[in-house]
């Protein structure tokens, strides 16, 4: 195979070939069955609605400020539940399998496209369609249920607008439904000649996983929605006992598929992470099968813990042991993978640009949500800790430490793929650290205030939790500060970041093989595979110095 | 004051330790601690020195293929896996502790509903967002919601149950207090608008001081007596005769008893079975008797429900008559055979056995109360 940069191919104005040139005007990014394409749509939705949810953040840490709060009750009840579905449903669920995985995992197949594009194109239209029916549901006055719409709060008593937010999650878990099933055809099916199944990049692995897990558990979410609305519109019991309902049920639904849905939003980020360190250091991943496996593994246990967010919901004893054991042993794979990727920086050449820098700023973060995961999941100790801070703590640990700094990671990793441009290096390694300060500062205190015994969801609260309150909402300043800075720069770098070549980073994988951007066709000639994933030998010097050869 | 409060604050990073299991609580979560910070130092440690001796120096050369290491990775995954199993089963044991509910625990009656806390006291006092109780003594709270689901937690205790709405069940928990003193009630489920206005306290007292507490403050008779007064009020009196002459079944006697229902079915008749009885009668069937009662949903309160209860239970196997003795004197209540519950409306599964503390002819066996 020849180097991307001798193949490069130029338009009629002498502009090099990409798929960013190949058709301009609305009509060729509203219409196009690019996965590229497809895939900075949604990047430029899921970074808005990051935007969004982060402003309720904000909002929710200035109501805390005070033991009094600054919102009237209701008015704050509305933040936590907004800045909690937008999160989960809009950003946090489609970020990386949506954006990076749709970008890349055809390239890294050595594909053209996804195998169906046109559903691929629908996927992004009903994530627009489910995202407009919540924010209409915001402005027309909120929902008030938090995220978790727990009956029979949300299907007789909250006036708030549950109907028009659950129509919109529904309609989103198809978007997810489909991303899922085009990644699991394209992975079977379009695979380039000699890729087998252990060439493929952990990344491919993760979203193969992932795709897995949405599949088979966002349907639960549709039906648990659907009954949801059913009760709320035609008061038929099933979740209100006033009507014959129970009010459990919806927790069992609900968390078999929310649940899962956790590692609908970390697995990717791991494939990330996978990626990240091995890229960044130039090494092989250590143990690369047992970290592929881990992904299933993650994917196959996390159906079978729904019930360790029931321990305190009159659920029997006995079941709630049984889901507590289940829970430690969905926690192997992630220590696993946590020593695998530590150990592959060993005799690594080791990079100190930003990519590498969330790398481990995923590994630290995750580890201190993975450690605080075994409190929780012990189940005499959740008893207290449960629908407290210290739970908020240890799944924002997971969710932004893990899924935002993978997510991040990545997008500075292929940021040069994606857009031809490099990011400004300095800019970024400040943002990073600050980011991560902000971040450590905003959730380590909301560890203690759990244990004292500060619950979640409470506008107000007894003053001797103020201080520690106070340290969180100065660390979400310093943590929005870090997000403002990587906005700012990607979008100055669009325009004046410099050129990059083919494979800046001297990254091993398909993606790296051709042009930065890629051409709509992402090859030029089909790529044979004959090397292992993360063989760095076959990496071409001009690729990355942009020079071609004599 | 700020300051102050905040050096308080830092000095205790655990909330006081006032109940019986809740040193158990914290020696497992500072174990986690320890473990978390060991775990953090070593992968911090191995990173930061992998960072600095492997860093990326101009015109290093590809490093090294290594493919991994079986044994390395079998280490790594077995360790996790041992330390896991450990702390699962030193977490099951501290949850049995705390769902296993004493048989000799006396009955605190609570109903949570937006946005308060309401409890009464077998010996009739009732009071709203604050409870009082005695140092040293077992404590089992009973709860119900009139409306949505509500949790009961009291962090000095490290106790927490969710009290949720429905014909068919009463949520339980138990303490026993260690230490004098006012502790927070909060909600722990969101409740809706006030839910974090829906916050008391329970304040433990020495048993001197609670038994004038006791004796104070004007009252109407205790929680049984109220509830005989509605068993006549609501005409309940009419059928279930104490003679067993009525059109429905007798009722002196059957608390804590085993129930044969239509169906060959079993169940205890607990709490949580009377209050099933009283809001949809229909669901359990005592065997010979025809569907007759009409339900009592939205006519009871929730209250009432409990007096009712306690009614029940004192005219229970206990052999206490029917007014049951004021205050002061043990509470009957305390010494009521305890309870199934049970999270499904089935009849309870078989549970472990206990001797009966009041030996009664019908109840052969006295299960020890899980959920």
């Amino acid at each position: 195979m020849k180097s991307a940069i001798s193949q490069q191919r130029f338009n009629r104005d002498g502009e090099p070939q990409t798929y960013l040139n190949n058709g301009h005007g609305l009509r060729s990014w509203f219409l196009t069955k690019d996965h590229k394409r497809i895939a900075m749509l949604y990047l430029v939705s899921v970074a808005f609605f990051f935007a969004v949810g982060g402003i309720y953040a904000l909002l929710i840490r200035i109501n805390l400020l005070a033991p009094n709060g600054l919102f009237e009750s209701d008015t704050y009840n509305r933040i936590f539940t907004t800045h909690g579905i937008i999160m989960v449903f809009f950003f946090l669920v489609p970020a990386v399998p949506a954006v990076l995985g749709n970008f890349l995992l055809p390239i890294m197949i050595g594909a053209k496209d996804l195998a169906f594009p046109k559903i691929n194109l629908l996927s992004w239209y009903l994530y627009i369609f489910g995202a407009a029916f919540t924010v209409i549901a915001v402005i027309a006055g909120g929902v008030d249920t938090g995220w978790t719409f727990y009956t029979p709060y949300s299907s007789t008593y909250s006036n708030s607008n549950v109907l028009l937010a659950g129509v919109g999650i529904f309609i989103v878990g198809f978007s997810s439904i489909l991303t899922g099933l085009n990644f699991i055809v394209t992975v079977h099916t379009m695979r380039a000649p000699g890729l087998t199944w252990f060439r493929l990049p952990l990344f491919v692995w993760a979203n193969y996983a992932t795709s897995l897990v949405i599949m088979l558990s966002t349907p639960v979410l549709a039906i648990t929605v659907s009954l949801l609305a059913i009760e709320r519109v035609a008061h038929v019991g099933i979740f209100d006992p006033a009507i014959g309902g129970d009010p459990v049920l919806f927790q069992h639904m609900f968390w078999f598929y929310s649940h899962p849905a956790v590692y609908i939003m970390v697995l990717p980020a791991m494939g990330v992470i996978s990626e990240l360190i091995a890229n960044m250091s130039k090494k092989n991943v250590f143990g690369y099968k047992l970290v592929a496996m881990s992904s299933l593994a993650i994917g196959v246990f996390g159906f079978l813990v729904w019930g360790h967010h029931l321990f305190v919901s009159t659920q029997s004893v006995y079941l709630g042991i049984i889901f507590s054991f289940l829970s430690f042993a969905v926690a192997i794979p992630s220590a696993i993978k946590v020593f695998n990727w530590t150990a592959t920086l060993f005799k690594g050449s080791i990079s100190y640009d930003a990519p590498m820098l969330y790398g481990l700023g995923f590994i630290g973060l995750f580890l201190i949500g993975g450690m605080t995961g075994l409190f929780v999941a012990a189940v005499g100790l959740d008893v207290h800790l449960t629908d407290t801070y210290f739970v908020i703590a240890h799944f924002h640990y997971v969710m932004v430490g893990g899924s935002l700094m993978g997510f991040l990671g990545g997008m500075h990793l292929w940021w040069p793929k994606m857009t031809g441009r490099m990011y400004p290096e300095a800019w970024a390694r400040a943002a990073m650290v600050i980011q991560f300060v902000g971040f450590n500062l905003t959730f380590f205190p909301q560890f203690i205030l759990g244990y004292l015994g500060m619950p979640r969801r409470y506008a107000t609260y007894p003053p001797e939790f103020q201080v520690l309150h106070i340290f969180s909402t100065a660390g979400a300043t310093i943590l929005a500060i870090g997000m403002a800075i990587t906005i700012c720069y990607l979008i100055w770098s669009l325009k004046k970041g410099q050129r990059a070549t083919p494979n800046p980073w001297g990254a091993a994988g398909l993606e790296w093989m051709t042009t930065s951007p890629p051409p709509t066709e992402n090859f030029y000639e089909t790529p044979v595979v004959t090397w292992e994933a993360y063989d760095f030998t076959v990496v071409r010097p001009e690729d990355v110095t942009g020079m071609a050869a004599e | 004051m700020m300051i102050h409060k905040f050096l308080l604050g830092m000095s205790m990073l655990l909330p006081e330790q006032a109940s019986s299991y809740a040193a158990d609580v914290d020696n497992l979560y500072l174990f986690l601690v320890g473990l978390t910070v060991f775990f953090t130092v070593l992968i911090t440690a191995a990173i930061v020195y992998f960072f600095v001796k492997f860093r990326r120096r101009a015109n290093d050369p590809i490093p090294a293929h290594i493919e991994g290491s079986v044994l390395l990775e079998s280490i790594w995954s077995i360790i996790p896996f041992i330390i896991s199993l450990f702390i699962f089963a030193w977490g099951a044991k501290i949850y049995l502790e705390q769902y296993t509910i004493p048989n000799d625990a006396t009955d605190i009656y609570v109903v949570g509903k937006q946005w308060m806390w309401k409890f009464q006291h077998p010996e009739g006092q009732r009071e709203i967002n604050e409870v009082h109780i005695p140092i040293g003594k077992k404590v089992r709270f009973v709860m119900a919601s009139e409306d949505v689901i509500h949790s009961f937690y009291v962090p000095a205790f490290r106790m927490k149950e969710d009290v949720v709405p429905g014909p068919n069940r009463y949520s339980t928990v138990w303490c026993e207090p260690t230490m004098t003193g006012t502790f927070h009630i909060f909600c722990a489920e969101y409740c809706g608008t006030s839910h974090s206005a829906m916050i008391g306290t329970v304040t433990v007292m020495s048993e001197k001081d609670y038994q004038v507490w006791l004796s104070g403050g004007a009252q109407q008779g205790t929680m049984a007596e109220r509830g005989a007064a509605l068993f006549s009020q609501y005409g309940c009196v009419t059928c279930h005769k104490s003679d067993a002459t009525g059109q429905c079944p007798k009722l002196e006697g059957i608390y804590g008893t085993e129930v044969l229902l239509e169906g060959g079915q079993k169940a205890v008749a607990d709490d949580s079975y009377i209050r099933e009885s009283v809001l949809s009668p229909m669901a359990k069937i005592v065997l010979g008797y025809k569907p007759l009662m009409p339900s009592f949903q939205g006519q009871v309160s929730e209250e009432q429900l409990q007096q009712l209860v306690a009614y029940i239970k004192s005219i229970g196997p206990a052999e206490t008559p029917a007014a049951a003795p004021k205050a002061g004197a043990a509470a009957p209540a305390a010494k009521a055979p305890p309870i199934m519950m049970s999270g499904s409306p089935e009849p309870a599964p078989v549970a472990p056995t206990t001797t009966a503390t009041t030996p009664s002819p019908a109840a052969s066996s006295q299960p020890v109360q899980k959920r």
